[in-house]
């Protein structure tokens, strides 16, 4: 039985500073949502809040039918995984992975085999007996999150789990990371400002800003159908366009050139830069606005532009989609 | 080439120990001082029940210090790096607890006098307590008095080092302890002394050295009625024995020297240099 993740407007105030503006949502259960925004945004803070490391100001988080926020982390269901990984330097990685064990008072040989079963799972057996600083970056996240999942929680947290990698550890830890959750099936919240961190893990993603919820949804949805200029701004891909009638916004690979009168805006090429797979062609039109294309090399090349030249944009009228705010 | 800080170490330090060590061989009558090869000095002191003892009460003293020093050098190192939230409060409670320090140690030191006294400041406060209903004689001029004036001489040897290592423990630590569900006192046991350990037995060295090294606090506060290795060798110098205060000097230096490398095989410090 999976137990359900919901925030009721939960805030959290600094003195005269809201970090977080009584937001309220509910995570589906077991699966992989993404807590998603710029810095300063407010993500952290929730998901400290729901960790148990930050006080509530107000509101509540539940979980599972039950009003966890006065709780001691350690009682919530929850387990964090920390940004820097935060492992015990002194201790070597079994004893780190066994510690929340050595706590409750189980003793040694029983806790440093159970250790070993959650090391076996994140695949360093091999390396039990070093200490955390003989270990490479990403064995290193693999520690902290076998030192998480011990404690069998209900949530995950991850606080920008990524974020200390290079780009390939990276990318090759975030696939292990989906993987890992798939198979525990138990429900990971993973707060980072990277919108390709969030589209390629997330079933569900949290936009946030200026302390609240811009939006929420599976993946898709919130990089298709962004609601405000903001997320459609901050997934990328997306341009907004103020036209007559509001502000739009179109994805740049639903952008085409045309000949310059032919369009449903005339503008004049500021930029050409080839990006391999596809050529992003920037535009400024009318009212000081600039419109990137995303079009494929072959078709670009069937017929290059340079800078400076006047083209017409066009799109197909339903790819359009107006924005709230 | 020899640079210049070598040129200086040579000059102050290896010197004058190379001096000692030349003088402790040297012979000594009463009247006269004869450069020698001898290790008559080493024999007398080797060979006398008198040194055994007062190189046991200087133990005595420096384990007793480093005990209470420990204690309260922790206590408030903890307190400022973990309970007091701002830095402008850490840095002005730091700032107070070096206050005393702004005098010479022997102002300090004698300070501790009239408040001890037989009709000291302590015996007739306690008096009109009824605690006691005599003076206490031990409060002055005993092993009690020698203590309590090393303990407030160096504690801050002890503490300041220890709070340099607090404050570089990464303060997320302390809450992943927390949320694998550490109370407390198994967080303070579990991550808090382990990682300080380093800064504990820095502080260690300062204290012990200090008080092994140290003849003036054993003369004042025990009113010249106990002794350690320091008051020996003053006693030599004042009776004009270089030789025998010298080899004295060199059987201290070696003991100091095996009990800090004992001590630096525990905790490797060299992190924190």
């Amino acid at each position: 039985m999976q137990k359900e993740l919901e925030l009721v407007s939960v805030t959290k105030r600094y003195g005269d500073t809201v970090a977080v503006d009584a937001i309220s949502h509910h995570f589906k259960p077991g699966g992989y949502a993404c807590l998603l925004g710029p810095s300063g945004c407010g993500k952290s803070s929730t998901l400290r809040m729901i960790a148990g490391h930050e006080s509530v100001s107000d509101g509540s988080v539940v979980l599972g039918g039950k009003d966890i926020s006065h709780l001691s982390p350690a009682k919530r269901g929850t387990a964090m995984m920390f940004q820097n990984y935060a492992l015990f330097p002194h201790l070597s990685v079994s004893e780190n992975v066994a510690f929340s064990l050595k706590m409750k008072g189980v003793d040694k040989a029983e806790r440093l085999a159970k250790a070993g079963e959650m090391l076996e799972l994140v695949d360093l057996s091999a390396l039990a007996d070093r200490l955390p600083d003989q270990l490479s970056g990403g064995q290193q996240q693999r520690v902290a999150l076998a030192r998480a999942l011990i404690t069998r929680p209900q949530v995950l947290l991850l606080d920008e789990p990524l974020s200390a990698l290079d780009p390939f550890l990276r990318i090759r830890m975030r696939g292990e990371l989906r993987k890992l959750q798939r198979e525990l099936g138990i429900s990971f919240l993973h707060v980072t400002h990277g919108q390709d961190e969030a589209l390629a893990l997330a079933d569900e993603i949290v936009v946030m800003n200026n302390a609240v919820i811009e939006q929420a949804g599976p993946a898709r949805e919130v990089f298709n159908a962004p609601r405000t200029a903001f997320v459609a701004q901050f997934m990328g891909g997306h341009n907004v366009i103020a036209l007559s009638d509001g502000h739009f916004a179109i994805r740049a690979d639903d952008v085409r050139l045309t000949m310059r009168d032919a369009g449903e805006l005339q503008g004049n090429i500021t930029s050409v830069e080839y990006q391999g797979m596809h050529v992003a062609i920037a535009a400024r039109i009318a009212g000081d606005q600039e419109v990137v294309a995303m079009v494929p090399d072959t078709t670009f090349f069937e017929n290059p532009q340079n800078p400076g030249d006047a083209v017409g944009l066009t799109w197909d009228q339903t790819k359009l989609h107006k924005l709230s705010a | 080439m020899v640079s210049p800080l070598m040129a200086i170490l040579l000059f102050f330090l290896v010197l004058p120990v190379g001096m000692i060590l030349i003088v402790s061989f040297w012979q000594a009558t009463e009247f006269s001082i004869i450069p020698a090869f001898s290790f008559e000095n080493y024999e007398f002191l080797f060979g006398s029940s008198v040194t055994f003892r007062v190189f046991m009460n200087t133990f005595k003293y420096a384990v007793v210090t480093w005990v209470f020093t420990l204690l309260i050098g922790f206590t408030v190192a903890y307190f400022l790096a973990f309970h007091v939230r701002t830095q402008r409060w850490q840095i002005a409670l730091f700032l107070l607890c070096t206050i005393p320090f702004w005098t010479s140690n022997i102002i300090r030191m004698i300070s501790w006098i009239p408040f001890l006294g037989r009709n000291g400041i302590a015996n007739s406060a306690l008096m009109s307590w009824g605690v006691t209903d005599r003076p206490l004689e031990w409060l002055l001029f005993s092993d009690f008095a020698v203590i309590l004036a090393f303990v407030h001489l160096y504690t801050l040897f002890m503490g300041v080092p220890i709070f340099n290592t607090m404050m570089r423990i990464d303060k997320s630590l302390i809450e992943a302890a927390r949320d694998a569900g550490a109370n407390g006192a198994q967080i303070l046991w579990n991550v808090i002394v382990p990682l300080t350990k380093p800064g504990i037995m820095i502080g260690t060295i300062f204290v012990i050295t200090l008080v092994m090294g140290d003849f003036i606090t054993v003369r004042f506060m025990s009113g010249s009625q106990s002794a350690n290795v320091g008051r020996l060798i003053s006693n030599d110098i004042a009776l004009l024995a270089y030789p025998s205060a010298a080899a004295t000097a060199i059987v201290l230096l070696c003991t100091v020297l095996i009990v800090i490398a004992t001590l630096l095989r525990f905790v490797d410090i060299r992190k924190e240099l």
